[in-house]
């Protein structure tokens, strides 16, 4: 294997096989290296995939990749034990081309995905971890890998090694990762008939929903919980900071048996055949937490680079994007011949000046400030629901003096002053 | 039906184990003197981790491969690897 590539890819997710491709298809000579036995082995998402920035990518792409159903309708829980207020939107241009987003199965599509980027030319190598970057002169020239004699040299290497990224922290572009910077989130897929998705969702064939979980649903913990509805399948799945897990010591597949006989949930999920468990880990530091991207001979792309954002649960869409930029940045590189930490530097620019950094700076302090006050998700979530059941139950009382007592309630649990302060500063987080 | 505890869960997954483990409690007895919780033994999504009074059980066939415990250990005493090429979790669907 000591042939010189252009550019080697490490790992064969969203973030690796936009680069990859674009790449290959830009004319470079392009190695992708995937640990797992296929790509999409190791990968694990909730499962909502984003139309742009795939599309920028492969044109018409829904046409023949293996998704589930786009989603047209997205509701929003704020989950009690015995109650919800919900809202959300549905609408059907969300429902015909150009679409919004799918539900996908990570497994078939990264599968899909990756012998695209074959098709345009990559040379794709499985079951192979890359055990290190080979650095000369304080240039990363090629990687080292678990086969026999698997050495390998680029002019560049991309490492889209996921979340973990071990061979980040081993140039040490960033550190460990601390338990608050990271989601531990568990799910299940669990098959239903599709008449009966259709049924208890509201939907038709080739329609999809997604609804995020506040609340109960993580009894009360900094995380969010989902359920998406796939064809014939549901996705159902629930996190947390791993620091509020270690805090409160949930196991996560408790919490995730709690969400699934939760009485406002129980019904959906009725006669469903459990298919496969499974867990990952969501890198949601956001802005703070991400780490130098670009040095010499080496980029940095999607959760490598921790480019999630934890508010909107976007995260593929910001691997494929940056992936593409990468990709770009080579080209551009390749033309000058320069693959230097400056000449490379052009991937930081683009980046920071995408939605992508744009949207991780806006929410730059909703985690911390969501973790170090508990209130919203254990306080508020509650007294939404206290208030809702008070506001819309008929029992006589005036509604002007229903208000009142709401508003009494809400502020004397906590005290005016203090509820203002919670509201001032929930706003200053996601503003 | 839909699992109800970890072990059906763990059960729906197809694994493909290395003879050699990936990951390493490197000092028993550290867990033993200065960890009383055992924290590992409790938010592992795939419960590799039990405690046998004197030394912790590291299950590592039937790892998520999440990197979690090595987040976690409040003592960073566990050494974390990826399995061999090709080896561990095989996720199938999502």
């Amino acid at each position: 294997m000591s042939e010189k590539f252009d550019v080697i890819v490490v790992g064969a997710g969203p973030a690796g096989t936009s680069c990859a491709y674009t790449c290959a298809n830009n004319g470079l000579k392009v190695l992708q290296i995937e640990r797992g036995e296929y790509p999409g082995s190791k990968n694990v998402m909730g499962g909502v995939l984003y139309r742009q920035q795939m599309e920028e990518i492969i044109p018409e792409f829904w046409k023949e990749a293996p998704l589930e159903r786009p989603v047209v309708e997205q509701r929003f829980w704020m989950m009690d034990k015995e109650s919800v207020v919900t809202f959300g939107y549905k609408g059907l241009e969300w429902g015909v081309e150009p679409y919004n987003n799918f539900t996908v199965l990570r497994a078939p599509f990264d599968q899909w995905f990756a012998k695209k980027g074959i098709e345009q030319g990559v040379l794709l190598i499985t079951e192979t971890v890359v055990l290190e970057c080979i650095v000369e002169n304080g240039k990363v020239i090629g990687v080292r890998t678990d086969r026999p004699d698997g050495e390998v040299f680029a002019d560049v290497v991309v490492l889209a090694d996921g979340v973990n990224s071990l061979l980040g922290k081993q140039l040490g572009y960033h550190n460990e990762f601390r338990p608050d910077e990271v989601a531990l989130t568990v799910m299940e897929v669990i098959n239903l008939p599709k008449e009966k998705i259709n049924d208890r969702f509201n939907l038709e064939d080739n329609q999809g929903c997604t609804i995020e979980l506040f609340g109960d649903s993580t009894k009360g913990n900094l995380g969010t919980a989902f359920i998406y509805t796939n064809k014939e399948s549901i996705n159902i799945g629930v996190g947390t900071t791993l620091s509020s897990m270690i805090k409160a010591k949930l196991k996560p597949y408790d919490l995730l048996d709690y969400l699934k006989t939760h009485s406002m949930i129980k019904p959906f999920l009725e006669g469903g055949e459990s298919a496969e468990y499974l867990a990952h880990l969501i890198p949601e530091g956001g802005y703070h937490s991400v780490p130098k991207v670009a040095g010499n001979g080496v980029l940095l792309v999607g959760d490598a680079a921790q480019l999630v954002n934890a508010i909107h649960r976007e995260g593929s869409n910001m691997a494929m994007a940056s992936g593409k930029m990468a990709a770009e940045t080579i080209v551009e590189a390749k033309s000058r011949n320069d693959f230097g930490e400056s000449s490379l530097n052009l991937y930081r620019e683009k980046l920071y000046d995408s939605f992508i950094i744009k949207d991780l700076e806006k929410y730059k302090d909703a985690a911390h400030t969501f973790e170090t006050h508990p209130q919203y998700f254990k306080e508020y979530v509650p007294m939404m629901n206290r208030a809702a059941s008070k506001f819309f139950t008929v029992d006589g009382t005036p509604k002007r003096e229903k208000q009142k007592q709401i508003m009494r309630s809400i502020t004397g649990e906590r005290g005016t002053l203090k509820v203002l302060q919670d509201m001032y500063r929930a706003w200053k987080a996601v503003k | 039906m839909s699992t109800k505890t970890i072990e059906e869960k763990q059960y729906l997954i197809r694994f493909k184990a290395d003879k050699k483990s990936h990951l390493t409690v490197l000092d028993h007895d550290v867990c033993m003197t200065q960890c009383p919780d055992k924290l590992c033994t409790i938010f592992c999504p795939a419960e590799v981790y039990k405690w046998e009074g004197l030394r912790m059980q590291v299950g590592y066939e039937g790892c998520h491969e999440c990197g979690s415990c090595r987040i976690g250990c409040p003592y960073q005493n566990i050494k974390w690897e990826y399995p061999k090429g090709g080896h561990g979790i095989v996720f199938r669907l999502a």
